[in-house]
């Protein structure tokens, strides 16, 4: 027994280096954001909840909310149902599913450096895109500058994401046993049945899971949106990190402080809830 | 399906083929856009005029260039190497010890994982500030080596190694460390593997942290550098976009198999 307590403390060991990175790099000072954020930013004195006042009635932010809201309400659920198509088809396809899975990784692997180009050649008033849609007789636009930025935009999000999605798809549909696939077929069932019978509740648990991975990689979209539209965007992509990065600059730490805190009180509350998941179906 | 795998990997193939062509010959096909001409630009996918020049000239010519791709060689290494001297044993300490706390450690390393950067920059600011890194490459390493989502990887994989293998090791005599080393690091070399192609790609097109942490222009990773077009150097941003991509690619071919296992590994238990 004594030489189990002494095991773990070896234990401790392992994970205290690490820890007091952690600890130094973001936990302490967190702790100091959250105090900042009820302060005032000169003179330091008591501001209670005046910082998030000024936050939430803030234009900037509530644009960047509500389009981040918007941004993740179409984005999610079509990366979600493309990608399991795409994971669908792949499950049954013995003889192209490598090829086709390193092919949807791809842009998972180019940096926003190397699209950059591509991007302003694609969507250019005289861009290619322009050039494909003119040949269906559509009028020529400038994507970029227009409410239609917010379509690159998802489009971006799409193609860098859909292989990552389709990977975690596919580790979920590859784990389900063949012969339940098989016994179904026996009993006469139909690839509709069996797609809501078996395969529908076979990854429910892996579903959670991406829902909020991805959700959680829409933030992450600054990139794109900051090397095609720079530090001021056409409005319908105007992100929080656009937000954090002009306070930053006015160094306004009242307002960061308190937005840092509120936008990690909702991912905080997502994770704990994927953990829950996590936990029931490891079980 | 296959066209949408297509117009996956079709920037890859765009880049190619603007690195080999001559300057004229891409002014050729994308005059309109910055000419504001008549028509529409167009591409080829197989250049008719292959030239090295531009990849000569970026070699040879662009000293700025080069420092930028210096600074992400050296931020990606730092990173890595401290994600494995830190992060491999706490990994492996939160996997293979139950300790008091260990509940709460591992829930605060999840939490760390998700956070998005808006939410950890000003923290970050502040403590970099504190120890005087501000506009240091160390800005951007530090934070970087601590980086909890490596440790998660690696902690999935080592999770799955068999405790009688361990107890095995013990018999024999063999105390914790060399148990770590000899025995943990062998078996969980491919979510070590995977965790450090996931933190490399992470680390190339890492954009946020460079842009907030480093002012001065000489310190900033390729990541950060803008291609532009005006037609004197069209062949020059084409060529310098598709070197940009080539570590990337490189690691992703490599390490694809490995890429793949850290994804699902983040999406099962265990």
């Amino acid at each position: 027994m004594a030489n189990r307590t002494k095991r773990d403390r070896i234990g401790w060991l392992f994970v205290l280096p690490s820890l007091a990175g952690v600890m130094i790099f973001y936990l302490v000072p967190f702790v100091d954001v959250v105090r900042r954020s009820f302060r005032q930013a000169v003179g330091g004195g008591f501001a209670g909840l005046e910082n998030y006042r000024q936050v939430l009635l803030n234009k900037a932010f509530i644009l960047a909310i509500g389009n981040t809201v918007r941004f993740v309400s179409i984005c999610l659920p079509l990366l979600l149902l493309l990608s399991l198509g795409v994971a669908l088809l792949l499950q049954n396809q013995k003889r192209y599913r490598e090829v086709m899975k390193s092919a949807y990784l791809v842009p998972l692997a180019i940096p926003a450096t190397s699209v950059v180009l591509l991007w302003q050649l694609l969507f250019d008033n005289n861009g290619f895109l322009n050039g494909i849609v003119s040949l269906f007789h559509i009028e020529s636009r400038d994507w970029m500058n227009d409410g239609t930025a917010f379509g690159v935009l998802v489009f971006s999000y799409i193609w860098k994401n859909l292989g990552y999605d389709v990977v975690l798809w596919l580790s979920g549909l590859l784990g389900i046993p063949v012969s339940i696939y098989e016994a179904a077929k026996v009993d006469g069932a139909g690839p509709i049945n069996t797609f809501f019978y078996i395969t529908i509740p076979n990854i429910k648990p892996v579903a959670f899971t991406i829902v909020i991975l991805s959700f959680l990689n829409s933030f992450k979209v600054f990139r794109e949106a900051y090397l095609v539209a720079g530090n001021y965007p056409h409005e319908s992509i105007y992100l929080l990190q656009h937000v954090f990065n002009n306070w930053f600059s006015e160094l306004s730490i009242d307002k960061m402080a308190a937005g840092s805190v509120l936008l990690c009180t909702v991912v905080a509350l997502l994770v704990l809830l994927l953990q829950r998941s996590w936990d029931k179906s490891g079980v | 399906m296959a066209v949408f795998a297509l117009l996956a990997v079709s920037p890859v193939i765009f880049l190619l083929a603007g690195t080999f062509m001559g300057n004229q010959e891409i002014i050729e096909c994308i005059a309109p856009v910055f000419l504001d001409g008549e028509g529409y630009a167009f591409w080829k996918v197989i250049p008719q005029y292959p030239t090295f020049c531009n990849v000569v000239g970026l070699l040879l010519d662009s000293p700025e260039f080069f420092i930028m791709f210096w600074n992400s060689a050296k931020i990606s290494t730092f990173i890595l190497a401290g994600q494995l001297i830190f992060g491999m044993p706490a990994a492996w300490g939160m996997a293979r010890y139950c300790f008091r706390g260990k509940k709460l450690i591992y829930t605060i390393y999840i939490v760390m994982m998700m956070m998005p950067f808006q939410v950890t920059m000003l923290s970050e600011y502040l403590v970099l500030d504190w120890l005087k890194l501000i506009d240091t490459s160390a800005a951007v390493i530090f934070p970087g080596m601590f980086s909890t989502f490596s440790v998660f990887i690696m902690y999935r994989f080592f999770c799955g190694i068999p405790e009688s293998i361990l107890d095995a090791a013990r018999i024999d005599g063999a105390g914790e460390l060399q148990i770590f080393l000899k025995v943990g690091i062998p078996l969980g070399a491919s979510g070590i593997i995977s965790s450090l192609v996931l933190s490399f790609l992470e680390c190339f097109s890492m954009i946020e942290q460079p842009m907030t942490f480093l002012k001065t222009k000489s310190l900033w990773p390729l990541s950060l550098f803008l291609p532009e077009i005006h037609s004197g150097n069209a062949g020059f941003s084409m060529c310098a976009s598709f070197v940009a991509l080539l570590p990337a690619i490189f690691v992703f071919l490599i390490g694809q198999d490995y890429l793949e296992q850290g994804i699902a590994a983040s999406a099962m238990k265990e």
